[in-house]
């Protein structure tokens, strides 16, 4: 026990991932971990999008880590090599090991006034609210560095309503991962963006200019007048501890380590970007996790070290793909330019042209997961192909790697597939791979169809085809029966999986009422009923109560009705009132109080729009920018009875305090001072998904017209009851890949699906006026075939609470535990 | 036999629920291709009296109904649950006589279609599949 103590200052990305290294390998370690931020661990790669809406606890990658003390905002004040302690102001800590795991702090060039008031750096979330504070009501800000990080701090300010400028002191940008005909095609893209950028230029000297900053440069003549000033131009190893301390550093700074992470003290180890690993310090993560796994694996007694940084990397910057893999130059180089798409790509080869070296891409990205893998191996296919389209065939060989953020390679993988993992989830689950950056997740689906895996996309065993295939068939052959369809594209006489699943891409495609003809066998209980099916046979009634905006008037009848026929009345989470326990029969009844007094159908019981949520909105909120409530009144109106492979929920928040939760939603609506942010994909439930932001700062028009082609080509092309959150996950490309569909209209598909929504919202009818209108549909509505008027004796009730309950409901709660958190089995999950 | 009511009353493609004398729910079924089944109205997972409420169907040709509730499939002809091999439920007799739809007692049929017993259709995975559960990879090695 005595010598189990194991200090590590720090808790950034690197020092996150040792510890659960470290606890899965060797729990018996007594865990004290120092860092100096106020927060945990939180996913720095991804900081810009705190400016895109993500919170600081969404970037969180704090996780509950049994036997470790982390002590947060704490840092650690010198370390103590003799006695083997660390100090801070709280006290002192004894180790038997060390693990330094500090990171990096922003670089700033000596530049006289950068101490001044508006001038910032980019690197933790405190740096992001300061800049947050500093822009707001301003309009100009520059960014000096026009790397990675100057790029993400350039597009922060962007998104904060600023004027941006760039000042880059290379020639070109991303002068680390570019050469120059790249940096200049990423230049074209982010002048197109209004972002203006000056290269081969530095900032020599700072002044206040009254509330505002002036910046002279090197380039005679050439100065900015600006509001703010944002230092993003690399960042240095937070060595000065390990200084301190006598530890062995590198010339340019870093801890030196060796490859097994042991620093010129074999009771230290460093890991991450303050690590001289063998000279070289790095700024990315996946070398940084490397060295985690090595350090982790020391401690347990194991024999790891360094395999080798893959410094390759793609992202997206300012929304332009940027990639890099390999070498940067060599023997021989072809490269393909394209000024008009904006599209630079450059392969580095081997002298006899066989071997691929390395390269890079900018403005199309599709080929990297293949050509990074290949590196060092084969060139994957034809060259111009490569270049040009992106579109390759060919296979790479074993020791490929794929993942190279968690170093998984082809062979691991195919070995994985082999194994059962039959999805790209399985193989995430199973090797790590695509867990971290998503680039490769693409290639997964390569590999799997490579091993012979076909995803089987059939709704079940009478249809061959996906619901997507079926929607199309529909839709071109306007077959509009079941029977037409099963006989000529199925077999046998359908199921309880594709009799709904075809009802509801008829009713998408606006076919009359779902009760109508033989439509009405298709229907799962809950829509031949109209009304939700409960536990004891008895169904729930819930009217339509658009945005959540009721008169005292229809409050009142609600009541009534409950008395009158006995039902439990409970207020939903959707802003509505649900009615409990009404018998079949007494179904059409109910519906006949309700739409005398101006009710509908709120189609609670159908795989359709549910409700749209809005908060008070302007009329009442202090804060509001826009009329919440009108708006979710005019969407719901617009989209109720809308069938689609699963339910729908919407809300819409008047300001950004987002009282209406509308992120947890299959789309959300938040006002901005400018007009509406569309967010899409958000879901609650068993696996909550924050919704991704689609368009920013639209209109009202603009704002329900994509909502309007998001719906349509989410009920074209998903699956079965797949919500929109799974739906975007798994299309390529995710909501840019939405976004160029319904905004772009990259397919040519927006004025169909403006079509599609048209006759949707033309053909509206309340489902419930259609079945009191019509003598043969009121007929099903009896308890018994033989004895209409005769309540089914099996269902009872008794009082609970002042209400009316199923009987037995007060002893089976004291019967059983309360079951938490059941997931409820759906129809899918079977084979 | 006791008299229930037209055939056609009964939607095809779709179940109705029957009330016989002694109290005893049962569900009838009029499949789209003219078949007709009665099992008990009862879902033998739930409790609830529900079962003509569900989706008709067939599972490699043998017509069905899943439960309105939970989904469970179980056979027309026999009562059968093909998802679960210890659920059933009753099949009755039924027959159409002069455009009316009569129901006869359990145990009628009960001696000839349940004999010999219906076995599960879905068979045990095989001992290879069920002893493998692989490890995830340590892919850092």
């Amino acid at each position: 026990m005595s010598d189990k103590r194991l200090v590590v200052i720090g808790d950034g990305m690197v020092g996150r991932r040792f510890l659960e290294a470290v606890v899965e390998r060797d729990p018996s370690w007594q865990v004290t971990v120092l860092a100096e931020e106020p927060r945990p661990a939180y996913d720095r790669v991804r900081l810009s999008a705190f400016f895109d809406g993500v919170s600081a606890e969404e970037l969180s990658l704090a996780s509950d880590l049994p036997g470790v003390d982390v002590r947060l905002g704490e840092p650690a004040l010198a370390i103590d090599r003799e006695a083997r302690r660390v100090a801070t102001a709280g006290g002192d800590y004894a180790y038997d090991k060390l693990v330094l795991a500090t990171g990096s702090y922003p670089f700033v060039p000596p530049v006289e006034g950068s101490d001044l008031d508006g001038v910032h750096v980019y690197r933790t979330i405190e740096d992001l609210e300061a800049i947050r504070s500093r822009a707001e009501g301003r309009r100009h800000g520059v960014v000096v560095g026009g790397g990675l990080l100057g790029l993400e701090a350039a597009n922060a300010l962007r998104l904060l309503g600023l004027e941006t400028q760039i000042v880059e002191f290379a020639p070109w940008l991303m002068a680390r991962q570019l050469d120059e005909a790249g940096g200049g095609v990423l230049k074209q893209h982010i002048e197109r963006l209004g972002i203006d950028v000056a290269c081969s230029t530095g900032g020599t000297r700072i002044e206040p200019s009254g509330d505002r900053l002036r910046m002279e440069t090197n380039q005679e003549g050439l100065a900015f007048d600006t509001d703010m000033i944002v230092f993003a131009a690399g960042v240095r190893p937070a060595d000065a501890l390990a200084r301190e301390a006598g530890l062995a550093v590198g010339e340019r700074g870093g801890v030196v380590v060796d490859p097994s992470c042991r620093s010129s003290d074999p009771d230290v180890y460093a890991i991450g970007e303050v690590a001289a690993m063998e000279g070289v310090c790095y700024g990315l993560v996946a070398p940084g996790y490397a060295m985690a796994e090595v350090a982790a694996d020391r401690l347990a007694g194991g024999e790891a070290t360094f395999p080798g940084a893959d410094l390759s990397t793609k992202l997206k910057l300012l929304g332009v793909d940027v990639a890099q893999f390999g070498e940067m130059d060599g023997p021989l180089a072809t490269t393909y330019l394209d000024p008009a798409e904006g599209v630079y790509a450059k392969l580095v080869l081997s002298d006899d042209a066989q071997t691929l070296l390395g390269g890079m891409l900018v403005g199309n990205a599709e080929p990297y997961p293949l050509l990074r893998a290949s590196v060092g191996g084969k060139v994957p296919g034809q060259l111009a192909d490569l270049l040009s389209s992106g579109e390759v065939e060919g296979a790479l060989p074993d020791g490929a790697q794929v993942c190279s953020c968690n170093s998984v390679t082809k062979g691991e993988i195919m070995g994985a597939v082999a194994d059962g993992c039959h999805d790209v989830g399985a193989i995430k689950s199973c090797t790590k791979a695509g867990t971290s950056c998503g680039s490769c997740v693409p290639m997964l689906k390569q590999l799997l169809a490579e091993g012979g895996v076909e995803v089987s996309k059939s709704i079940c065993e009478h249809f061959a085809q996906s619901r997507a295939e079926l929607f199309d068939i529909v839709k071109v052959t306007g077959i509009s029966s079941f029977s037409e369809l099963i006989a000529r594209h199925g077999s046998g006489s359908g199921c309880d999986l594709c009799k709904p699943a075809v009802a509801s891409i008829l009713a998408s495609l606006a076919n009359g009422h779902i009760l109508d003809g033989e439509q009405a066998a298709l229907q799962d209980t809950n829509d031949h009923f109209l009304a939700n099916l409960q536990r004891n046979g008895t169904y729930s009634v819930v009217p339509r109560i658009p945005g959540g905006e009721v008169t005292p008037d229809k409050l009142i009848v609600l009541g009534e009705v409950a008395k009158e026929f006995g039902l439990y009345t409970k207020i939903t989470g959707g802003q509505r009132v649900d009615l409990f326990g009404a018998r079949v029969e007494d179904l059409p009844k109910i519906w006949r109080r309700l739409v005398d007094a101006g009710f509908e159908s709120g189609h609670a019981y159908g795989k359709a729009l549910r409700t749209i949520k809005s908060c008070v909105g302007t009329d009442w909120c202090r804060y509001g920018v826009q009329d919440s409530v009108k708006m979710a009144i005019d969407l719901e109106l617009r989209y109720r009875g809308l069938r689609s492979p699963h339910k729908v929920k919407s809300a819409v928040s008047g300001c950004a305090r987002e009282c209406a939760e509308a992120r947890s939603k299959d789309f959300g609506v938040i006002a901005t001072e400018d007009g509406w942010n569309l967010y899409v994909g958000g879901n609650g439930g068993f696996t909550p998904r924050h919704a991704d932001l689609l368009v920013s700062d639209v209109d009202s028009e603009t704002l329900v017209r994509t909502i309007d082609r998001f719906l349509m080509f989410y009920i074209s092309t998903a699956d079965r009851l797949q919500r929109t959150s799974k739906w975007l996950e798994s299309l390529d490309g995710g909501v840019d890949y939405v976004r160029e569909v319904v905004v772009d209209d990259r397919l040519g598909i927006c004025e169909d699906l403006d079509a599609m929504m048209a006759k949707h919202v033309e053909s509206y009818t309340d489902e419930w006026k259609g079945v009191l209108d019509d003598p043969e549909k009121l007929e099903r509505f009896v308890s018994f075939v033989n004895a209409p008027d005769t309540p089914d004796p099996s269902i009872e009730f008794e009082t609970v609470r002042g209400q009316s309950f199923p009987a037995g409901t007060t002893e089976r709660s004291h019967a059983r535990p309360v079951p938490l958190g059941t997931p409820e089995r759906l129809g899918s999950e079977r084979s | 036999m006791e008299s229930i009511c037209a055939f056609d009353r009964l939607v095809p493609g779709r179940g109705a629920a029957a009330l016989l004398a002694d109290g005893t729910q049962v569900a009838v079924f009029r499949l789209a291709d003219g078949g007709l089944y009665a099992v008990s109205n009862r879902d033998p997972f739930t409790g609830a009296y529900v079962m003509s409420r569900g989706i008709v169907g067939d599972r490699s040709g043998e017509p069905t109904v899943a439960s309105p509730l939970h989904k469970q499939v179980f056979s027309l002809k026999t009562g059968q649950c093909l998802d679960d091999g210890d659920q059933s439920l009753e099949a009755f007799a039924v027959e159409v006589v002069g455009g009316e739809v009569r129901v006869g007692a359990a145990s009628d049929v009960k001696a000839s279609a349940l004999w010999p017993p219906p076995q599960p259709r879905r068979s045990p995975p095989p001992e290879s599949a069920r002893r493998w559960h692989r490890s995830p990879a340590t892919p850092w090695r």
